[in-house]
């Protein structure tokens, strides 16, 4: 702004017309932003209102007229109808369990990797990048074949240990790259007190990466909560399904109607957004830290 | 000295990996050259299933959807967000202020919190042929003759999945490219103001030179979870009307859970996994290659 005043009176018709023309492009861009805003936001907003409304006053005022009187029983029904606080639970517990073994299991290679630089360390980093790279379907008829045999098949215990394995696989390849940045005058005091590889690991390199680790506590929760694919094809019976699985498979439930879907719809986000506002700070974060390679 | 034993820490990792990811790989390739209906008897046929794949028309329908498919997520994503991101940062931010720039920020990240399933059922309720909004909304601005069954017509299907998947994908890439904007020195552009360049030359010249390491790594990523895109098409279409949006994971899964040719869905995710792999691999060769120039 500064710049544009020290320039100005050399060229002074041009800059009064420049302010004069630039006021309403201002205004202009900021408006079509907003219009902008609005068709990406619009899908949410409509699903809100029609999700508090009653089957009546939907077939009378249609999808788009706000509801006439706040209600309620569409979103009670369709919990209990397939018991969502169970469901909830039940994503709520695998994503957590899967978000603590996956930072542990990150943490201890990335240890051997990026601190203790193990021989061949370029090789298990190639592998868990590939590993990060391939596509559930590659894996999933060896995995669903082989839980069956070990009676582990429709238990969310399959799930946690196939999830957390995966998600460390791209934790490994993130805390590998930042553990061999690690101050090494650290890891030196360390070694001068006579702490084991152990006790270095648990109270030197954790505490002080601990910023990292909860970034990918958060991603891992959030990924595995939103994962779709495997639990489909792990979780069959009813009592075991998480929130996605459950909502994905009402769709084209012809019980359903429209407001009920739409409240379904409604309760689906809610937690997303939940954890969204919980963690924003932190995601933000740490999607530029992915960045960073 | 201290790089001694620390391949202990790897043994939990390693095993894990090993048995969720390596053995089933090997599995899943090694059942690609047999028949097998997941029950009885594997029988080695060698490339049987390979020959028959590439003469497969629905196969390679499903790869031409996947090219479209990455229109939609990959590239009309990252060239609208690099867009989007470069306007937030260098006009509303500067013009207005940081808060309205995070705000949009904020808004268009939105769509990519939601879970696949609940994307799956916001718009096939909005694109509903019946009691959906957007048909409604047509009819009652008088365009009721553009009203569609949007995903239950083979001609609209893949177009209507392709709208759908830019709004999901559009966060990802302006969150990304305004959080490597940031580590543009400012000076850079107010040298680029005093020598009169416009907003859409510093656009150019400043501001896509500089973020290239983030325009490759959105790219790659949003070009690997377009080639492996399931919960969508599972919950939007199930790869119909008529196969229209038939994709390769979702042929395979087919294969494995529906028509039980093991061995067949084996040899679609095995080449949809080579493809992933060497496409990966040549874009990180050209990323180094870019950004080290």
């Amino acid at each position: 702004m500064t710049l544009t005043a020290n320039r100005a009176p050399a060229e002074p018709a041009a800059e009064v017309r420049a302010a004069k023309r630039s006021n309403p492009l201002r205004f202009v861009i900021l408006a079509a932003l907003l219009a902008l805003l609005l068709i990406v936001i619009a899908p949410l907003l409509i699903i809100a209102i029609n999700a508090v409304k009653s089957p009546a006053d939907y077939a009378g005022g249609g999808p788009l007229s706000l509801p006439t009187h706040l209600y309620w029983d569409g979103i009670v029904d369709f919990w209990n109808r397939v018991s969502f606080g169970q469901k909830l639970w039940n994503s709520f517990v695998t994503s957590f369990v899967v978000a603590v073994l996956g930072v542990v299991l990150s943490v201890l290679n990335a240890y051997a990797l990026g601190i203790g630089k193990v021989k061949g360390r370029l090789w298990f980093l190639v592998f868990f990048l590939v590993a990060n790279l391939l596509p559930q379907e590659v894996l999933v008829y060896p995995l669903y074949f082989l839980s069956k045999e070990v009676h582990l098949y429709d238990s969310l215990i399959s799930i946690v240990i196939i999830f957390t394995v995966i998600q460390a696989a791209f934790g490994t390849y993130l805390l590998t790259s930042v553990y061999q940045e690690f101050p090494t005058e650290l890891l030196d005091a360390a070694d001068v007190d006579g702490a084991g590889k152990v006790r270095t690991l648990w109270s030197v390199v954790v505490p002080v990466s601990r910023p990292t680790l909860g970034v990918l506590f958060t991603f891992f929760f959030i990924w595995t909560w939103n994962e779709f694919f495997l639990p489909l094809v792990f979780l069959v019976s009813n009592d075991n399904q998480t929130v996605p699985v459950a909502l994905g498979v009402l769709q084209g439930d012809r019980l359903m109607d429209a407001t009920m879907t739409s409240a379904s719809g409604l309760i689906g986000i809610l937690p997303a957004l939940i954890f969204f506002l919980v963690f924003q700070r932190t995601l933000t974060r740490g999607i530029t830290a992915g960045a960073i390679k | 000295m201290r790089r001694k034993g620390y391949w202990v820490f790897l043994v939990p990792g390693v095993l894990a990996s090993v048995l969720v990811i390596v053995v089933p790989l090997v599995m899943t390739v090694w059942t690609s050259f047999t028949k097998w209906n997941g029950v009885g008897e594997q029988r080695w046929i060698g490339f049987d299933n390979y020959t028959r794949l590439f003469e497969d028309s629905l196969f390679w329908g499903s790869f031409s959807n996947i090219l479209l498919l990455i229109l939609a997520m990959a590239v009309v994503p990252t060239l609208l967000g690099l867009f989007l991101a470069a306007v937030l940062f260098d006009y509303v931010a500067k013009k207005f202020s940081n808060r309205w720039a995070s705000l949009f920020r904020s808004g268009f990240y939105l769509p990519q919190i939601i879970p696949v399933a609940v994307t799956g059922i916001l718009w096939g309720w909005i694109l509903h042929p019946d009691y959906g909004a957007l048909n409604r909304i047509l009819d009652s601005v008088g365009l009721g003759g553009l009203a569609h069954n949007w995903l239950g017509e083979p001609g609209s299907a893949l177009y209507s999945v392709m709208g759908i998947m830019i709004w999901v994908q559009l966060g990802y890439p302006i969150v990304m490219f305004m959080a490597g904007l940031q580590r543009v020195d400012p000076e850079l552009y107010e040298a680029a103001d005093l020598d009169g360049a416009s907003w859409w030359q510093r656009f150019r010249k400043i501001t896509v030179y500089l973020i290239r390491p983030e325009f490759y790594v959105v790219l790659v990523t949003t070009t690997i979870s377009a080639l492996k895109i399931f919960g969508p098409i599972f919950v939007l279409t199930g790869g119909g009307p008529s196969n229209a949006t038939l994709v390769p994971s979702y042929f395979a899964y087919k294969n494995f859970f529906e028509k039980a040719q093991v061995g067949y869905g084996s040899a679609i995710s095995t080449v949809l996994t080579v493809l992933i792999i060497v496409l990966s691999f040549v874009f990180l060769r050209l990323q180094n290659r870019s950004v080290s120039r």
